[in-house]
């Protein structure tokens, strides 16, 4: 197939000169193609950041727990101690740290804003558990917990973590299905035009064919400016779609999932592949339509 | 070369050709009177494969025209010139493209062609017409284009189908003169035409056949002539 493309591409000035130049499939076949590849750009992007997302939330938060410690103020000191003591000694963590007073008001602050004294009121003391690769059991370290430190809850994010990584995983996929989607409207606009350009040169193809061309021969003529056309329109669009991204707001200034839909280090050679695709499937749709049109015709 | 054995034809429901039975032998020369609509497009078309006859065995160069495939039909065509009445050109291309098309759909390069095209424009005088396009010529220019793109092949059989139909006497007799000397060269030809002076003119210079199509059938035409 990819020799057959890059043949058809090399061209053939003779068999060029056969087909007329047209006029309204042109514009709509490099416009559609560039739409489309512009939109791919985006769709890509959106796909590529889901999955980073989700590695994220799947690989790096799954490594992180929280120890809830809810105790009365005298106690709190003692069950904090006792449940580092516990941590310390569970096999597949790799640290366990008490947050600080300041750590814990920058928690708060996005609901209580700044300056809260939080150590005049009565907040759980929050301990960050950090597994190594292995990972603890957290059923076991739970009982040893309740039997030694009871005021102490583990929270390994399980319970909110998995949501958010299947709503990653569906907004990849819905990523993935709207390249499949725009994939799919582009053959079927090149179709549509393709079908249009063969009606438009019934003339021509009867002269070729009197003069004894065979069909592969002028369904060739067709499919290499269709062909052509896409890659174009799709070249236009990508670098477009590229520019665009690239004036997205940067994550330091967003700092949130929208401004992280760019794409990042080899990603960025993703976009160029949309290009040699949109001409494969210019050159299956148009190939199809030609020798449709053409058996139609004998 | 062509042979036809009792064809027929029929198309919308009607009959236009019964019973044809017809050899175009190597190096034979025929004419195919009748009147208008008396169906000499329709066996010239038959003739080249360009339509299958509804009974009957049409066979080009030994091969049953039913059993070619579409590729074999292009292959075929290219072994027999067809000058149309409509003389069919591609009018974005100028006349020395379009008498090269034959070369560029059988993937010969024009450029070593060169010559022959030079020398072919010549023959039917076209050379000082040769950049201009297809719109741009009269009638006897274009069926003498035409004429040249048909042969430019060097095929076995030359179907020319009213050629003389837009032109004056004079012209008619140059492009008469031009099948003559193909012919000389060995090529068959078969002309349709209701010119019945074009005829008595050519059967002075060769031994043509004159076949009439009448009521649907095809007879050798009588003394008439």
């Amino acid at each position: 197939m990819s020799n057959r493309i890059l043949d058809l591409l090399a061209g053939d000035a003779q068999a060029d000169k056969v087909v007329p130049p047209s006029g309204f499939t042109a514009t709509l076949t490099l416009f559609s193609a560039a739409a489309m590849g512009f939109l791919a750009v985006f769709a890509l992007a959106l796909s590529l950041a889901t999955a980073r997302l989700a590695d994220r939330w799947g690989s790096e938060l799954a490594r992180s727990s929280t120890l809830r410690i809810s105790a009365p103020t005298d106690q709190m000191a003692a069950q904090t101690e006792a449940a580092l003591k516990v941590l310390g000694t569970t096999k597949g963590v790799a640290s366990a740290r008490a947050l600080d007073q300041e750590e814990q008001r920058a928690l708060l602050e996005p609901w209580f804003g700044p300056d809260l004294p939080v150590e005049t009121l009565p907040i759980p003391q929050l301990i960050e558990v950090i597994e190594d690769t292995e990972g603890f059991d957290a059923d076991g370290l739970r009982l040893r917990l309740a039997a030694e430190v009871p005021g102490a809850v583990l929270d390994d994010h399980t319970r909110w973590r998995r949501p958010l990584i299947r709503a990653a995983d569906r907004l990849r996929l819905l990523g993935l299905v709207s390249l499949v989607l725009i994939g799919a409207t582009t053959a079927a606009i090149i179709t549509l035009a393709a079908n249009a350009a063969l009606a438009a040169n019934t003339r021509v193809i009867t002269v070729l064919r009197l003069v004894g061309a065979l069909d592969t021969y002028i369904a060739r003529a067709f499919v290499r400016r269709f062909t052509l056309r896409a890659l174009v329109g799709a070249m236009i669009g990508v670098s477009l779609g590229g520019a665009a991204i690239l004036l997205l707001p940067s994550v330091d200034e967003g700092g949130s999932f929208l401004t992280g839909l760019g794409f990042q280090g080899l990603h960025w050679l993703w976009p160029m592949v949309i290009p040699p695709l949109a001409a494969i499937v210019a050159f299956i749709a148009t190939r199809a339509a030609a020798r449709r049109t053409l058996k139609d015709m004998s | 070369m062509i042979e036809l054995e009792n064809v027929a034809y029929s198309y919308g429901g009607g009959e236009l050709l019964s019973d044809i039975s017809l050899k175009l032998q190597a190096g034979s020369f025929h004419f195919l009177t009748g009147p208008s609509g008396a169906g000499k497009t329709t066996l010239l078309k038959l003739c080249y494969g360009a339509l299958l006859p509804t009974a009957g065995h049409v066979r080009l160069f030994d091969r049953d025209v039913r059993t070619l495939e579409r590729d074999d039909v292009a292959m075929t065509r290219r072994r027999v010139g067809v000058v149309h009445q409509d003389c069919q050109f591609l009018d974005h291309l100028p006349v020395s493209e379009n008498i090269a098309l034959p070369l560029m759909v059988a993937g010969r390069d024009t450029q070593t062609e060169a010559a022959n095209l030079r020398e072919l424009t010549s023959w039917v005088g076209l050379t000082e017409r040769a950049d201009a396009l297809p719109p741009e010529l009269s009638g006897g220019e274009r069926q003498r284009a035409a004429l040249a793109r048909a042969v430019i092949m060097s095929p076995d059989v030359i179907l020319a189908d009213e050629p003389t139909g837009n032109v004056d006497w004079e012209m008619s007799q140059r492009l008469l003169k031009l099948l003559l000397e193909l012919n000389r060269m060995g090529k068959t030809i078969m002309i349709a035409t209701h010119d019945l002076a074009l005829v008595r003119a050519a059967k002075s210079q060769v031994q043509a056949r004159v076949l009439r199509i009448s009521n649907r059938r095809l007879q050798l035409a009588g003394a008439d002539l």
